[in-house]
């Protein structure tokens, strides 16, 4: 394999009913950090149906070069389809690095283009960096269950390529009316060479709870002893205009639905203020809010790792804080009114 | 009949392992091995498949000789038969070596008898990647299915799937030709305590056992460590946080402290709120 022939930094644009997911957004960031250093163009690849005009906006957050697949086959994602377009992308303009999105979809096709080429694949990357004068991708990801990171190297294989967890690198803010190469492909594939058919999408009925998208939230363990208990965290939520977060355990126990749960097997959120009462502070639970703002727990065990991971601590009995806390915000926010009034 | 392979792996229960301060290691002896949770619902979902259907459920492992304990759990669940590849050559695979071996291993189960339907858990606890799923059906050249919450129907006489898969707010209804493989969601079903004649059947199970030289034309190359393109450079224990101020005295007063400095972030109120 001749490595010399291998350039560019890609990140695979993941669309979504027009939409551009963003965590591709963010990997443009990322990847624009590594295309510098290796000076070397950022390119994105979208595939999808009525997707061109998608391109402006890659543009926008940095990339050099899109690659776009626009064709009716695409309308769906399906693995067999997509990963047809991505290898023949790939196999065509040879890049050293392609970075997806470690979402349901990213992992998906990401685990089946590596097969194929083959390459080797850095799952649920956190931390990117890239050797400048080698082109060595060092792609760091937890594992055992967050136990440690690992740092994994493909020194043999181009391109080499990593999955990367949303909300942990940083979108660059959008230059408007930045623009590039845009170079448009087809392949050619018949709905009879795929597999497997979309025949219906059912989005989800029960409200869409975005607890990854709140400036505030307010989370909960098993420390609160049962649903009843569990209240106490919605109403102290309602009263600063948070959203609610909770641990697996509190999940598991059906106190709360699982959209709500924070953590490896949860999601990830990073709001300005996180609150984590009665949470023991698992390592699981942590990697998922740990890059919040401002963290502060409650615990009645002095010792409980949360403490460790938290800004500000409570030691006490979160039946006997919470309440006080409601209180003193609702009483707060409520004088706050009354000064807004006088002023007027 | 319908022939199922589900594949599983046993890990340390990463819940309870200890790290080694001085080395930065996990101590391994620290934590029980257990059958990957996520591959307990894989058979699961197996076994209920074949109580629908009709068939048979083998599963197959790739690991170290006392992963046969994690086949007896399977047995256990409702298996029928279990395979275990086991060699040094398997050595420090990453995701692409091990869905070769496997691969190989599925090849030659097939010749016993051909396989409709493969089942993988959504990932393992201790690689976590969730990669090797894809990587054996691409090998296989079969569809993967992954983020499978729900089997809808399984058609073997009509060559067809039609499964429920996890999307970003919702899920998609596809169908799929057979065979296929599926990595499934742990919603997918709940694993019930096991029944005691299973339980039997488990401790007298003895599965079969391949090393390398029993599978049919496999490539050295591509196993293990030599066989595999990502190499773990690197291990350290994540940075332990600092820890920050607590507040003392009484209820009363905590609460107060924790008011003044969160009020101090008074933009942040009753603009941008989650959706509850
Ligand atoms: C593969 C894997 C994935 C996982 N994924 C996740 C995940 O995504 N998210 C997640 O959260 N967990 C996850 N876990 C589980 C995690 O390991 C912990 O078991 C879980 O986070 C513990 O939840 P908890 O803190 O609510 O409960 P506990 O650990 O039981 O802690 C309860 C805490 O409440 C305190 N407490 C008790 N009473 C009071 C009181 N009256 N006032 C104040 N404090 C009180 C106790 O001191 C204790 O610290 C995962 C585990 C595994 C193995
Ligand atoms: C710290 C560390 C980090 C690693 N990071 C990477 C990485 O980023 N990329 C990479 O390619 N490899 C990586 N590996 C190697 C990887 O853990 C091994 O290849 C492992 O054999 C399989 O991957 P997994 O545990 O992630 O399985 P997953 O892909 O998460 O497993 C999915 C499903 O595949 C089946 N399965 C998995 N393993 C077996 C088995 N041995 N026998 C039978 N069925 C099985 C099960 O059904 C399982 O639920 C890493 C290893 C370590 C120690």
């Amino acid at each position: 394999m001749n490595f010399e022939e291998y350039s560019g930094v890609w990140v695979f644009i993941e669309e979504n009913e027009g939409n551009i997911a963003q965590v591709s957004l963010e990997l443009l960031g990322a990847g624009r950090r590594l295309a510098d250093k290796r000076g070397v163009d950022l390119c994105g690849v979208i595939i999808g149906n009525g997707v061109t005009l998608l391109s402006e906006t890659v543009f926008e957050y940095g990339a050099d070069v899109v690659y776009v697949y626009d064709q009716e086959i695409f309308t769906h994602y399906r693995t067999e389809s997509f990963m047809k377009a991505l290898l023949h992308c790939s196999e065509k303009y040879k890049p050293e690095i392609i970075l997806y999105g470690a979402t349901s979809t990213g992992k998906d096709l990401a685990s089946a283009v590596a097969t194929d080429l083959p390459t080797g694949l850095t799952a649920d990357t956190t931390e990117l960096d890239v050797e400048e004068d080698t082109g060595l991708l060092l792609a760091s990801r937890p594992a055992f269950g967050g136990n440690i990171m690992a740092t994994i190297l493909c020194k043999k294989y181009r391109p080499q390529m990593a999955t990367v967890r949303p909300k942990v690198m940083k979108a660059l803010s959008p230059e408007p009316g930045r623009t590039g190469k845009l170079v448009e492909e087809t392949i050619d594939v018949k709905e009879e060479d795929i597999r497997t058919k979309v025949l219906e999408i059912v989005k989800s009925t029960t409200k869409k709870v975005r607890i990854d998208e709140a400036d505030i939230v307010v989370a909960g363990g098993k420390g609160l002893g049962n649903a009843d208990g569990f209240q106490l965290i919605h109403q102290l939520a309602q009263a600063l205009g948070g959203a609610v977060g909770a641990s697996r355990d509190v999940v598991e126990a059906g106190w709360v639905e699982h959209p709500h749960q924070v953590g490896q097997t949860g999601v990830t959120v990073t709001p300005k203020i996180y609150f984590a009462i009665g949470i023991s502070g698992a390592i699981q639970h942590l990697v998922g809010m740990k890059n919040s703002g401002l963290i502060i727990a409650i615990n009645k065990d002095p010792d409980a790792a949360i403490f460790e991971a938290s800004h500000y601590g409570i030691v006490g009995d979160a039946f006997e804080i919470v309440p006080l806390l409601i209180q003193e915000f609702s009483k707060a926010f409520a004088e706050e009114e009354v000064d807004h009034v006088r002023e007027v | 009949m319908l022939h199922i392979v589900a594949c599983i792996k046993q890990v340390p229960d990463t819940k309870i392992i200890k790290m080694n301060p001085k080395t930065n290691t996990m101590d391994r002896a620290s934590a029980p091995a257990i059958l990957n949770p996520y591959d307990a619902h894989a058979v699961e979902e197996a076994v209920r498949i074949k109580n629908r259907y009709g068939g048979t459920v083998s599963v197959l492992t790739m690991g170290p000789p006392p992963a046969v304990k994690a086949i007896k759990k399977c047995i256990e669940i409702g298996a029928d038969e279990g395979y275990m590849i086991s060699d040094r050559k398997f050595a420090g695979a990453d995701t692409l070596a091990t869905s070769y071996a496997l691969t190989k291993a599925i090849d030659k189960i097939a010749k016993i008898q051909p396989v409709d339907l493969i089942i993988c858990g959504k990932m393992t606890i201790d690689g976590d990647t969730g990669q090797v799923g894809p990587g054996i059906a691409r090998r296989l050249d079969i569809p993967p299915l992954t983020s499978v919450k729900k089997v809808e129907e399984v058609n073997k006489d009509q060559g067809y799937v039609v499964v429920h898969r996890k999307i970003e707010d919702g899920h998609e209804v596809i169908q799929s030709s057979l065979p296929c493989l599926m990595s499934v969601e742990k919603e997918i079903n709940e694993v019930p305590y096991s029944s005691f004649p299973n339980m039997l059947n488990a401790a007298r199970y003895q599965p079969v056992i391949w090393s390398v030289d029993d599978l049919e034309d496999i490539d050295i190359k591509q196993l293990g460590l030599k066989g595999s393109p990502t190499i773990v450079a690197k291990v350290w224990a994540p940075p332990k946080p600092e820890g920050g101020t607590m507040f003392e005295g009484n209820p009363k007063e905590q609460v107060e402290q924790l008011l003044s400095v969160v009020l101090e972030k008074k933009e942040l109120f009753h603009t941008k709120g989650g959706s509850e």
